[in-house]
């Protein structure tokens, strides 16, 4: 069996914001009608369906909305082809795909007060009217991205791996200390 | 600078955050079909001064294909709606010939 290693290695940085890889991150994509994916989510994970752009957070596991058919469910690396066996089997000749992608992505945390302020120097989006538990696909620089936030402070971004060393750069970059622009108070 | 709201996930974005898939409602004429409409099918294009019809992909957010009605000249944005249709619902006319009581319409 060959070593887990992330994209970015446990990468820690520290400056406007704390910025660190998630590690070994278990991730499950679904895709099909949600009516199908929120039985299943509710039977496997016991937990509702998300809203429109929005996540629901359980005790191990996250469900993120991604589209209109699709769903990201974010759990333990060791756990989640466990979990994609037992969803699958919920869904059984449903046409839905479940796959588990725990390799395709990076996941980087960001915490604290300026949070906003530094993903705002990447991403097009207005944070201003950003809910805890809400959820927004956008860009990050120039490749596509997700984040969600999870408390006041904290917030998650995923990207693909193959840009996770791209995102971290530009992500330090932008947190250097002196770069405070102090658009969101 | 457009600012576009995906019909299928609700997020008002800028265009960058969207892709032009050109113009909407054609009529495909594929293989068997006379050349003229062939021909007119794969080339031919409105590119009208005034009210036009486009393919939008939400290609860094839900990844969803929609349609857009807009001006050409001011890039006023009348509305978007799902891609599902051969012809623009009957509240985008609505809003485009309020805006545009000259337009000839679609």
């Amino acid at each position: 069996m060959s070593e887990v290693v992330s994209a970015l290695a446990g990468a820690r940085a520290s400056g406007m914001v704390e910025l660190a890889d998630a590690g070994a991150t278990g991730m499950i994509t679904l895709r099909g009608d949600h009516a199908l994916l929120g039985a299943a989510v509710q039977a496997v994970l016991g937990l509702a369906m998300p809203e429109v752009r929005r996540v629901v957070a359980g005790e191990g596991a996250q469900v993120l909305w991604m589209s209109p058919d699709e769903l990201l469910v974010i759990t333990g690396y060791d756990v989640a082809p466990g979990l994609a066996a037992d969803l699958q089997s919920a869904l059984g000749d449903a046409f839905a795909t479940v796959a588990v992608v725990s390799d395709a992505r990076a996941l980087i945390r960001l915490s604290g007060a300026q949070a906003r302020d530094v993903l705002a120097k990447l991403c097009p989006v207005d944070f201003a009217d950003f809910p805890v538990g809400a959820l927004r696909r956008t860009r990050a620089a120039q490749v596509a991205a997700a984040v969600w936030r999870t408390s006041d402070s904290d917030w998650s971004l995923i990207c693909f791996r193959s840009v996770a060393g791209y995102v971290w750069e530009a992500l330090v970059t932008v947190a250097q200390p002196g770069g405070e622009v102090a658009l969101y108070r | 600078m457009l600012l576009l709201t995906c019909p299928c996930c609700g997020v008002t974005a800028e265009e960058t955050e969207f892709a032009n898939g050109g113009e909407a409602h054609l009529k495909r004429f594929g293989p068997g079909s006379d050349d003229a409409d062939y021909e007119a099918y794969m080339f031919a294009r409105k590119n009208p001064r005034g009210v036009h019809f486009e393919r939008w992909r939400h290609i860094y957010g839900c990844g969803k294909w929609f349609l857009m009605a807009r001006c050409t000249m001011t890039l006023e944005v009348f509305g978007t709606y799902r891609a599902q249709t051969s012809e623009p619902p009957a509240e985008i006319v609505a809003k485009i010939k309020a805006r545009r009581p000259e337009w000839e319409g679609f």
